[in-house]
């Protein structure tokens, strides 16, 4: 796997609510083809950066860049988000966003939105069409739902899963949009040590048998990073480390900054 | 048993025509949380586009029809993207303020152009109608059913499935979620209110052909909001069901009890629903977590 070039460039960002800020002149890459996990803190700005990537949030100021597989570089700092969406950009939510009340399959299906076309009136002129179209994002969603083994549940209500469950769901529709980069925020937050583990392994088989690139946002040291290629550590918005997970747990500045400023022996 | 028969066709086809204009009232609360107080003003701007259209350019009926939902569509979306869209966001008070003060400036348009006075029209609908034992029934008041139903089936085959049609319930389910997906809001939106428009316009040309084009068609659009509230203010099919209900309640009770208190009964339903069931028959009994 060729994990040398980036994906995506942030460079130099900042964002500020009213007085507060929650990044500061923050830089960071992602390369193509890695499983990156962001970790830090609480309140360090994780969830901002996959905010401010997803164009949910808007940094006052510096770029990010996403890089094309063909090396052309899409600015995304002023695109809406359902343009950056379009681009490849996937990612799922800490406090898990679902369609409450529609089915594990139309969840997916609307994973597929960007890649369907035609407006209100060819969706109607042309049935015959629209119809072979639909059968084939079918396929696709079924063969995630296939992939994620959510089979027994795929007529379900989501809104009536368990907590687990819907966060398999979420990462499923993620898929369904074929995203180039895939930004898992928290996908482990309230789950205990087994649940984490088996939702490491999904991810591990997403990024590996997917080829999907991978960012993963977690606030504690633990499984994720010890699947993860490459750790970048947060602290009060800004980066404060990053390198391979042993190099990142042996560092002193993230020691001291989940462990406070009782600066001493580390803690292993 | 002449009345009865003759009572029900007229409610169930005023009542259809309310089921149109709800129908979009729906629409664009179930896309955008907005409570659009145009929607009534968009059946009176059918009715008399249609006049315009026909009596006064004199187009064919059906080419009439058509420019007449064009332009419905032309000025909704207008009123979208001018006047709504750079107020997303802001409180719902002042979303519903917006809205009450276009239906305002809606109604003078009209009356500005086409004067207080009703206009004649000859109606495009066949005039005739049907004996049915022993009751005589209008034939444009009987097919303006069918017609409206067929429309509304169209509405509901939209939003269950086209691409715009399930965006637009992913976005009233999850607003979040749905601009992860890449659905764009301003596209839905306009959707919204585009649909609106043309399903209240066609509402608009109905009424022209079986009530006349008169100022009074404002007065008919104000009981969209009886209808949505009965019917619940996200449900298509609340709206066709609050619709029919109260157009017979109101025909009934103006055939039976007397005139005069027709004019009563929807508000009173109003009312007693809020009271009651305040998420109406078939809306979504929306639980708030604090």
């Amino acid at each position: 796997m060729q994990q040398s070039r980036p994906i995506l460039e942030i460079t130099d960002i900042s964002l500020r609510f009213g007085g507060v800020t929650a990044l500061s002149r923050l830089g960071m890459e992602v390369r193509r083809g890695e499983l990156l996990a962001l970790i830090g803190p609480n309140g360090a700005g994780k969830t901002s950066v996959i905010n401010c990537v997803s164009g949910l949030y808007r940094p006052q100021e510096g770029t990010i860049a996403l890089v094309g597989g063909d090396g052309e570089r899409h600015p995304l700092t002023r695109l809406p988000p359902h343009r950056i969406a379009a681009l490849g950009v996937a990612r799922t939510f800490q406090n898990i966003e679902l369609f409450k009340h529609m089915t594990v399959l139309e969840n997916l299906m609307l994973g597929r939105h960007v890649h369907m076309t035609g407006g209100v009136l060819s969706g109607g002129l042309y049935l015959g069409r629209q119809r072979r179209v639909e059968i084939e994002h079918r396929r696709r969603v079924e063969e995630i739902i296939d992939f994620m083994n959510l089979e027994p549940l795929r007529s379900r209500e989501v809104g009536n899963l368990a907590y687990g469950n819907q966060r398999l769901v979420e990462m499923a529709r993620a898929l369904a949009l074929e995203p180039s980069i895939l930004l898992l925020d928290e996908p482990t937050a309230g789950m205990n040590a087994e649940e984490k583990e088996s939702m490491a392994r999904f991810i591990l088989d997403v990024h590996e048998e997917r080829g999907v690139t991978v960012v993963v946002v977690d606030h504690d040291i633990d499984v994720i990073m010890d699947i993860s290629d490459r750790v970048v550590v947060l602290d009060f918005g800004r980066r404060i480390a990053q390198g391979t997970p042993d190099e990142v747990r042996r560092d002193p500045a993230v020691i001291d900054a989940y462990l406070g400023h009782a600066r001493g022996k580390p803690h292993d | 048993m002449a009345d009865f028969l003759q009572l029900t066709v007229s409610g169930l086809s005023t009542g259809m025509i309310y089921a149109l204009a709800a129908a979009g009232f729906v629409v664009i609360y179930k896309a955008s949380d907005v409570i659009n107080f145009t929607q009534g003003d968009l059946l009176l701007l059918g009715t008399y586009l249609i006049f315009f259209a026909v009596a006064q350019i004199g187009l064919p009926w059906s080419l009439g029809v058509l420019v007449t939902i064009l332009l419905a569509v032309a000025v909704a979306l207008a009123i979208e993207r001018l006047v709504l869209r750079p107020l997303i966001g802001e409180p719902i008070i002042s979303m519903i303020m917006v809205t009450i003060g276009l239906s305002s400036i809606l109604r003078g348009l009209v009356n500005a152009i086409w004067g207080p006075a009703p206009r004649s029209f000859e109606s495009f609908l066949p005039e005739g109608s049907v004996v049915l034992g022993p009751a005589v029934l209008s034939t444009g008041r009987l097919l303006s059913i069918p017609i409206a139903l067929v429309v509304l089936a169209a509405l509901w085959l939209f939003f269950r499935h086209t691409r715009d049609g399930i965006a637009m319930r992913a976005i009233a389910d999850d607003q979040q979620a749905a601009l992860s997906m890449g659905i764009s809001i301003p596209r839905v939106f306009g959707v919204a209110w585009g649909l609106a428009a043309a399903s209240a316009a066609i509402g608009g040309i109905m009424l022209g052909n079986i009530v006349g084009v008169t100022p009074n068609v404002a007065a008919i659009g104000l009981h969209v909001f009886p209808v949505v509230i009965l019917g619940g203010l996200d449900s298509i099919r609340g709206a066709v069901v609050g619709g029919a209900l109260i157009g017979l309640l109101e025909a009934y009770t103006g055939g039976y009890v007397g005139h005069g208190l027709n004019l009563v009964v929807p508000y009173a339903v109003l009312i007693l629903v809020l009271m009651v069931r305040p998420y109406g028959l078939f809306g979504k009994e929306i639980i708030e977590r604090v």
